[in-house]
C-alpha cells in the first residue's frame, strides 16, 4: 500500500499572535515565527505510521512550503516516513486554497501511484479545511472529510466514521481517496532519538515548476481564483473595568454583578 | 449598458427535518446582494421529503427555490450533491454561491468550487459588494479584518456559520417559483454516507444559552478545565472553548467558538483563561456583559471586555463557584 502525507509548516501557533496588520500600512507585519508541523498533519502522519505497521506501506510525506520547510518534512521522516518530497519554488508562492491544493494534487501524481492520501482536518494558520477535499477533485478521487475513527478496512472499500454535528456520519469509501483527520483519530508519537539519526542519512526530495511540469500561471498567486483585496485593523470595543481587592473580594464583586443582570 | 449579472445562490440544508437556521440567515443575505444586482435570489435544496420548508425559504426572501427531492439523496450524498449542483449552476451562472458552514457545507463547498474552477472563501463574517460589484468577502485575520475577492472567475463562493447574518423576519405575502430538478436514477458513489446518527450532547445547547462560559488555553490542564466545567454548571451555562482546548483534547470541535466553530449571542459571556484573538471574539454578538479572567494584567482580552478579573483562574474558579452557590442557596427562590 502507498500512503500520502499532506504536511504544511505552519507558523509556530504558540507565536502566532505576534503576526499583526500594520495599522498604518494596512499589510501584514513581517517577523520571524519559527515553522512547526501542523498539528492536526501529525494525526494525519501517526494514521499512516500506523497503517504501515500493521499491514505494511510506504509513506511518503509531501508538502508545499518555503525552503526552510525541508526541516519540517525530515522532521517526518525522524518519524517513520520513507519519502519527503518539498514542492517549492518561487511560483508556487501567494497561493490561495485553490491553487495549493492544484500543486500538491500534481506533486502527488508525479510521486507514482498512491492508494490512499491523508490530510489533516484544517492548517492552524489557513483553517480553511479545504486543501484536502479539492486536492482529491484534481486527483479524481473520493474524499472523505473528518474521519475520526477507522471501522473497517477492506482491500479496496472502508468503512469510516466521521464528525457530524454533535454527532458523527458514517462512511463508505472506495480506494483510491483521500481522508482528511481529527485528532480522535490517534495519539501521534514522540520523536525517537535513533529516528532522528536515521532520518539524517534520508533526503528530502526538492521539486520546483521545472520538475511538476505545469504551466506557471496556473500555480502559486497567478493560479488563485481569490485575492486579497483588502486589510482594515479593527477597533477595540471596549475597554474593562478591572475588579481589585482580594480574591474573595473579586469573586464577591463579580457575582453581584452578574446578579445584577438577572443571570444568578 | 451596465454588466450582466447572474442570480445569486444559496444552498438550503435540513437538520434533522428542520431547515438549518443559517440556510434562512444565508436566503435573508442572498435577497439584499441579489436586490444591488438586480438579479433573483435563489435557493437550491436536496434531500427528500423536503417540500414543506420551501414556503420558509420564499417568506424569507428566495424567488426560486430549485429542489431534488428523492430517497437516494436523503443523507448528504458527495457525488450526487456536488454533480447536481455543479450541473445546475453551469446551466444558470449564478453570481455567488452562499453555504452554510456545517458539516454537510464544509465538505461540499470546495468540492463544488474545484469543480467549478472558481474561488471560495472559508467562515466569513461580512460579505458586500465593493465599487466594481465584486463580492468582498470578509474574514477576521490577524487581529483585524481582510477583505478577498474573485475578481475573474464566477460563481464568487463563500461559506458562512450560523449566526453571522440575521434571520430575516419571514414575509407570507411573497411569492416564489419551486422548480423541480431531475435527480439522476442512481449514480456511481464512491464515497457513500451510510449513515448519519445524531447524539444531542447533555446540558445546554450554546446557542440557546443565556449564559456563555468560554474556557481557553489558560486552563493550563484537564483538571483546569474541570474547574471551568463546574463554572458552567454552576451558572446554567452553555460551555464553549478556544481552539487550543479542542487541540488539547479538553473540549469537542462542536463547542469551539468563533469564526470558524460557533455564533452566539448570550447576555453574559465569561472568558476564562483565553488572550481574546479576534477569530475567537468575533463568535460572540450582542452580550449585554462581558467578563474575563486572565491572569496577565497585559492581555488583550482586557481590551475587549467589560469587567476584568486578574487571578490564576485555578485558584478563583474554586473561590468564584463556592460563592455562587452561596449566593443561591441564600434565595431559595432562585432556580438551581
Ligand atoms: C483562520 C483561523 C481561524 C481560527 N478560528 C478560530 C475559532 O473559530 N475559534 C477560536 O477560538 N480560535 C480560532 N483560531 C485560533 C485563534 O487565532 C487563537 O489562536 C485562539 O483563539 C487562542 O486561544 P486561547 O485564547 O485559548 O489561547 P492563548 O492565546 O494561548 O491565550 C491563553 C490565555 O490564557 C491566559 N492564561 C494562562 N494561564 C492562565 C491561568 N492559569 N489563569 C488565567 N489565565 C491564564 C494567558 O494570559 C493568555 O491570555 C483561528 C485561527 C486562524 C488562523
Ligand atoms: N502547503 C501545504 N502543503 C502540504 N499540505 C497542505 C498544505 N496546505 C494544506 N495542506 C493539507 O491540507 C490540510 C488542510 O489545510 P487547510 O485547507 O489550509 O485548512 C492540512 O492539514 C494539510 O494536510
Amino acid at each position: 500500500m502507498n500512503i500520502i502525507v499532506c504536511v504544511k509548516a505552519v507558523p509556530d501557533p504558540g507565536e502566532i499572535c505576534r503576526l499583526k496588520i500594520d495599522p498604518v500600512t494596512k499589510t501584514l507585519l513581517r517577523c520571524e515565527v519559527p515553522l512547526v508541523i501542523n498539528p492536526l498533519d501529525k494525526h494525519a502522519l501517526e494514521a499512516a505510521l500506523e497503517l504501515k505497521e500493521s499491514s505494511g506501506a510506504r509513506v511518503s510525506v509531501i508538502s508545499m512550503g518555503p525552503p526552510p520547510a525541508e526541516a519540517i518534512i525530515r522532521e517526518c521522516m525522524a518519524l517513520g516516513a520513507d519519502r519527503g518530497i518539498l514542492l517549492c519554488d518561487r511560483a508556487f508562492g501567494g497561493a490561495d486554497a485553490f491553487a495549493t491544493a492544484f500543486t500538491l494534487a500534481r506533486g502527488i501524481e508525479r510521486a507514482g501511484p498512491f492508494d490512499l492520501v491523508v490530510c489533516g482536518m484544517a492548517s492552524s494558520d489557513g483553517a480553511t479545511e479545504w486543501v484536502g477535499p479539492q486536492v482529491a477533485s484534481f486527483l479524481g478521487i473520493p474524499a472523505v472529510t473528518m474521519v475520526q475513527e477507522f471501522e473497517s478496512r477492506g482491500s479496496d472499500i472502508w468503512r469510516v466514521r466521521a464528525e457530524w454535528q454533535e454527532g458523527y456520519r458514517r462512511v463508505e469509501v472506495r480506494l483510491p481517496a483521500l481522508l482528511t483527520v481529527t485528532r480522535e483519530l490517534n495519539q501521534p508519537r514522540a520523536l525517537s532519538f535513533s529516528g532522528i539519526l536515521k532520518a539524517r542519512k534520508k533526503t528530502v526530495e526538492s521539486w520546483d515548476l521545472g520538475t511538476l511540469g505545469v504551466p506557471a500561471e496556473c500555480l502559486g498567486s497567478r493560479g488563485s481564483p481569490t485575492i486579497v483585496s483588502r486589510m482594515e485593523t479593527i477597533e477595540v470595543r471596549r475597554n474593562a473595568e478591572l475588579l481589585q481587592g482580594t480574591m474573595e473580594e473579586k469573586a464577591e464583586q463579580l457575582v453581584s454583578r452578574l446578579a445584577a443582570i438577572g443571570i444568578i | 449598458m451596465g454588466k450582466h449579472f447572474g442570480p445569486v445562490w444559496v444552498l438550503a440544508e435540513l437538520n434533522d427535518c428542520r431547515l438549518e437556521a443559517v440556510s434562512l440567515q444565508l436566503v435573508g443575505k442572498a435577497r439584499e446582494l441579489a436586490d444591488e444586482l438586480d438579479v433573483a435570489c435563489e435557493v437550491v435544496f436536496l434531500g427528500h421529503g423536503i417540500e414543506g420548508a420551501v414556503p420558509d425559504l420564499i417568506a424569507s426572501g428566495a424567488d426560486h427555490v430549485y429542489i431534488g427531492d428523492c430517497a437516494a439523496l436523503e443523507l448528504y450524498q458527495p457525488f450526487p450533491y456536488r454533480d447536481i449542483i455543479c450541473s445546475l449552476a453551469r446551466e444558470h451562472a449564478p453570481e455567488i454561491i452562499l453555504i452554510g458552514s456545517t458539516f454537510m457545507g464544509r465538505e461540499l463547498a470546495p468540492l463544488i468550487a474545484a469543480r467549478l474552477e472558481t474561488g471560495l472563501a472559508a467562515h466569513c463574517t461580512g460579505l458586500r459588494h465593493d465599487d466594481d460589484k465584486n463580492l468582498e468577502l470578509q474574514i477576521p485575520a490577524y487581529g483585524g479584518l481582510m477583505s478577498i475577492i474573485c475578481p475573474v472567475r464566477r460563481p464568487q463562493m463563500a461559506t458562512v456559520a450560523r449566526g453571522v447574518f440575521k434571520t430575516p423576519a419571514p414575509d407570507t405575502a411573497r411569492k416564489g417559483e419551486v422548480v423541480r430538478i431531475p435527480v439522476p436514477e442512481a449514480t456511481d458513489m464512491p464515497a457513500r454516507t451510510l449513515e448519519i446518527v445524531r447524539k444531542p450532547a447533555a446540558g445546554i445547547r450554546l446557542e440557546d444559552a443565556r449564559v456563555v462560559v468560554s474556557g481557553g488555553a489558560g486552563a493550563c490542564n484537564p483538571e483546569g478545565w474541570e474547574k471551568i466545567r463546574e463554572l458552567a454548571q454552576a451558572l446554567d451555562a452553555g460551555l464553549g472553548c478556544t481552539r487550543p482546548v479542542v487541540d488539547e483534547g479538553w473540549a469537542p470541535l462542536h463547542t469551539m467558538i468563533g469564526q470558524s466553530g460557533k455564533m452566539v449571542s448570550p447576555l453574559a459571556y465569561i472568558a476564562i483563561g483565553l488572550s481574546g484573538e479576534q477569530q475567537h471574539m468575533v463568535g460572540i454578538s450582542g452580550a449585554q456583559l462581558l467578563v474575563a479572567v486572565n491572569n496577565d494584567p497585559k492581555s488583550p482580552v482586557f481590551g475587549q471586555v467589560d469587567l476584568g478579573v486578574v487571578e490564576d483562574c485555578r485558584e478563583f474558579l474554586p473561590v468564584l463557584i463556592a460563592k455562587i452557590r452561596a449566593y443561591r442557596e441564600a434565595r431559595p427562590g432562585c432556580r438551581e
